[in-house]
């Protein structure tokens, strides 16, 4: 049990003096930063590696007069949720990988609809009831769409606590600012692991838009639907739609990169792979490979021009994944072919090692020559995974 | 309403304000039409209308929106309840109602009512009872006949392949969330009479902040049915009330469902 | 909408472009005075509901109660008409 509780209570502060950190339960830590960031209405369902940020929710969200449901399953918290959300309210939804499954339906409905959330997937082993240690394996599921029909979903991947915070704070105003649900994408390492957090809060400001379903007093009624049952409205809306993700695309990418100035390998990881890759570029290193990190923040809109910028003159890319490569896929698409791609990865809830990652990036420079910018190998991609 | 300023007939009864001037796309002699028509009477009467956040579902009545002036969120098949949850516990002074037939309820959706009724949420149920899909074509509902014959039971429905006709409201009516349960129909004026005033009832319920409230009402589908309207009357009239009684099954405003026994 | 027709009451105005002739009000009127006007189809296809006879009419409401389209509008009838 952890005693940062009372702490905690902070919201964004101007203090004079820096406040002191907290060692915090992931979990824990992504909740109090949806409380932090307004968060008027929580539901959820337990689920194992998240279930203490539902906890977290049950015991603060009454304290502070919020709403908290602990729903019969979580495709009744997901419209909960959607209901919730429709009038106007902040909402956030967590689960892990099976529950996120029992959510797809629902993303559809939320995207087509308009209708703004954040969700929060601690990511488990799979497929189907799979494992309670952690993975990467919804990347797919998170940024290929989840339910039917033609949307997509904005993703964000911390990777480590803290940022899981201040991401929480950007996940409701990107969700807001462009009416759709955002995803964040953890993992079991980061929900269940602790880490020093300085309890200092965002608060989005609150700019209603004029769609919010808030009672028909002298106005005229509004309607939250996705059902367009002329094929040309239906069209419209889905140019409409189209539209948003162009702008979410142009405006939202988020990246971040290390020790990439002078690196001829790059590695691609986000979330805990990313922890587990600086350590591997720190040995790396000390054995004399100039090799560099890049950290898709974003996952969807993926950092795919920024990835190409940086990598494209590479000798390797080395993607490292807690899946059996799903995001390998999307580098490949980034990088066209024209730069040796290998991959590694571990599932099923087990975790890379740095010394795992130290191998790849040297299996990658043992097979590739140096400083071959611009001359592709002739097999592009080679996988390592066990 | 008359435009003419040398009209001097009193009206005894128009259509109502919150039943939107349009034509429906509801089959002739289908039940959603006068059962919105009731639905709108009331939130005219009770001046329910400006606070008013509906949640729709699928079935026939998807386009109810169009039909009720009121805010409308709509909700994927067989969610309502749980959606009209989220819109309740955000808006304590909202007045939230579903509008639900019975595939909608009885079968993909029986998860979420059951759950919203085991919690007593503040919203009213309207639960249109056709005993058949008529949207997609006019398939068997959790709600149909044994012997009934639809376009997913030609030979009829037979209970060792398809089971009984399920009595869900009796079976919410159990549940102490469950503050208010009863079943009218349309099929003559003076059941609609009584269904209206069991609709008024639940909205009373909902308005004395007291659990949940749920009116079944048996409706018709003469196209699905292969009936004409008329036949489709007299078949929920003679048949279903056969199967589905009518009748309040719980009123806990009235009597509180406590271990009080009277003096 | 008519308010009187050579000095006749009209105590119905009825909405014939919504109708849709289910032929429920004729079921339920108590006097028989409504019918389906088989001269007349209208926008949406259907043989519009009339009255036949205005001065019979009691104004009883039995027609909008029952009518899914809600294309009444009754009017009670003045004393001495």
């Amino acid at each position: 049990m952890v005693l940062m509780t009372t702490a905690t209570a902070e919201p964004a502060s101007q203090a004079d003096q820096a406040p002191r950190p907290v060692l915090m339960k992931g979990n824990e830590a992504m909740a109090e930063a949806a409380i932090q960031a307004g968060c008027d209405a929580y539901f959820g369902y337990p689920i194992t590696p998240q279930a203490e940020l539902l906890e977290w929710m049950a015991r603060r969200m009454p304290e502070l007069g919020r709403v908290f449901v602990q729903a019969e399953s979580e495709l009744g918290a997901i419209n909960m949720a959607l209901g919730a959300a429709a009038t106007g309210a902040r909402v956030l939804v967590s689960s892990s990988s099976p529950g996120m499954s029992l959510m797809a339906e629902a993303m559809s409905y939320m995207a087509g609809s308009e209708v703004p959330m954040v969700l929060i997937n601690v990511m488990r082993g799979g497929p189907g009831l799979g494992s309670i240690g952690p993975s990467q394996a919804d990347y797919f599921q998170a940024t290929k769409g989840h339910g039917h029909g033609d949307y997509r979903v904005p993703v964000l991947a911390p990777s480590s606590i803290s940022e899981a915070v201040a991401l929480t704070a950007d996940a409701f105003e990107v969700a807001e600012r462009y009416r759709t649900p955002v995803i964040i994408l953890a993992d079991g390492v980061m929900g269940q692991a602790m880490e020093p957090v300085v309890p200092v809060y965002r608060t989005p400001a609150r700019e209603p838009a004029g769609w919010e379903l808030t009672g028909a007093v002298e106005r005229d009624p509004r309607v939250v639907r996705s059902l367009h049952l002329r094929p040309e409205e239906l069209e419209a809306h889905n140019h409409h739609l189209q539209a948003k993700y162009a702008a979410i695309t142009e405006h939202e990418v988020r990246w971040a990169g290390e020790d990439l100035d002078d690196a001829d390998i790059v590695i691609v990881a986000y979330g805990t792979s990313a922890r587990v890759a600086r350590t591997a570029v720190e040995r790396a290193r000390e054995q004399g490979l100039r090799v560099g990190i890049f950290r898709p923040i974003s996952l969807w809109p993926f950092p795919s021009a920024e990835l190409a910028a940086v990598a494209l003159g590479a000798r390797a890319v080395v993607v490292v994944e807690m899946s059996a490569g799903q995001m390998v896929e999307d580098v490949r698409l980034a990088l066209g072919g024209r730069t040796p791609i290998f991959f590694h990865g571990r599932t099923g809830g087990m975790v890379p090692t740095p010394g795992e990652v130290v191998e790849a990036v040297v299996h990658a420079a043992a097979v590739t020559a140096p400083h071959l910018a611009g001359h592709p190998s002739p097999d592009g991609t080679k996988a390592v995974t066990r | 309403m008359s435009t003419l300023t040398s009209d001097t007939r009193r009206v005894i009864y128009q259509r109502p304000e919150a039943l939107v001037d349009t034509s429906t796309h509801y089959c002739p002699g289908c039940g959603h039409g006068i059962i919105h028509r009731l639905v709108a009477e009331l939130l005219d009467e009770m001046h329910l209308a400006p606070s008013t956040i509906g949640v729709a579902s699928v079935g026939c009545s998807v386009f109810a929106y169009d039909y009720l002036a009121v805010d409308f969120v709509e909700s994927p098949h067989g969610r309502a309840p749980a959606v009209a949850t989220g819109v309740r516990r955000v808006r304590p002074d909202a007045f939230v109602f579903t509008y639900q037939g019975d595939g909608d309820l009885a079968a993909i959706g029986t998860a979420e009512i059951v759950h919203a009724a085991a919690r007593g949420e503040r919203i009213s149920v309207i639960f249109v009872n056709n005993g058949i899909y008529g949207m997609t074509g006019g398939q068997m509902a959790p709600t149909t006949l044994l012997g009934q014959h639809t376009t997913s039971s030609p030979a009829g429905r037979d209970a060792g392949l398809a089971g009984y006709p399920i009595p869900i409201t009796e079976m919410l009516a159990l549940l102490p969330g469950v503050t208010y349960a009863a079943r009218g129909s349309i099929a003559d004026p003076p059941l609609i009479g009584r269904t209206k005033a069991m609709l008024r009832r639940a909205f009373q319920v909902q308005l004395a902040g007291a659990g949940l409230s749920i009116v079944e009402i048996l409706s018709t589908c003469p196209v699905g049915w292969g009936m004409t309207p008329t036949e489709a009357m007299a078949h929920v009239a003679h048949d279903v009330v056969e199967t589905y009684p009518l009748g309040v099954m719980v009123d806990r405003l009235k009597v509180p469902a406590t271990g009080a026994r009277e003096a | 909408m008519v308010i009187a027709v050579n000095q006749v009451f009209q105590p119905l105005d009825i909405d014939a472009a919504h109708c849709k002739g289910c032929g429920l009000c004729v079921d339920v009127c108590p006097h028989h005075l409504l019918e389906l006007d088989t001269s007349i189809v209208n926008e949406l296809g259907y043989h519009p509901t009339r009255l036949t006879d205005a001065a019979a009419c009691t104004s009883c409401v039995l027609c909008a109660r029952v009518c899914p389209d809600a294309v009444f509008t009754v009017f009670a009838r003045p004393k001495g008409t």
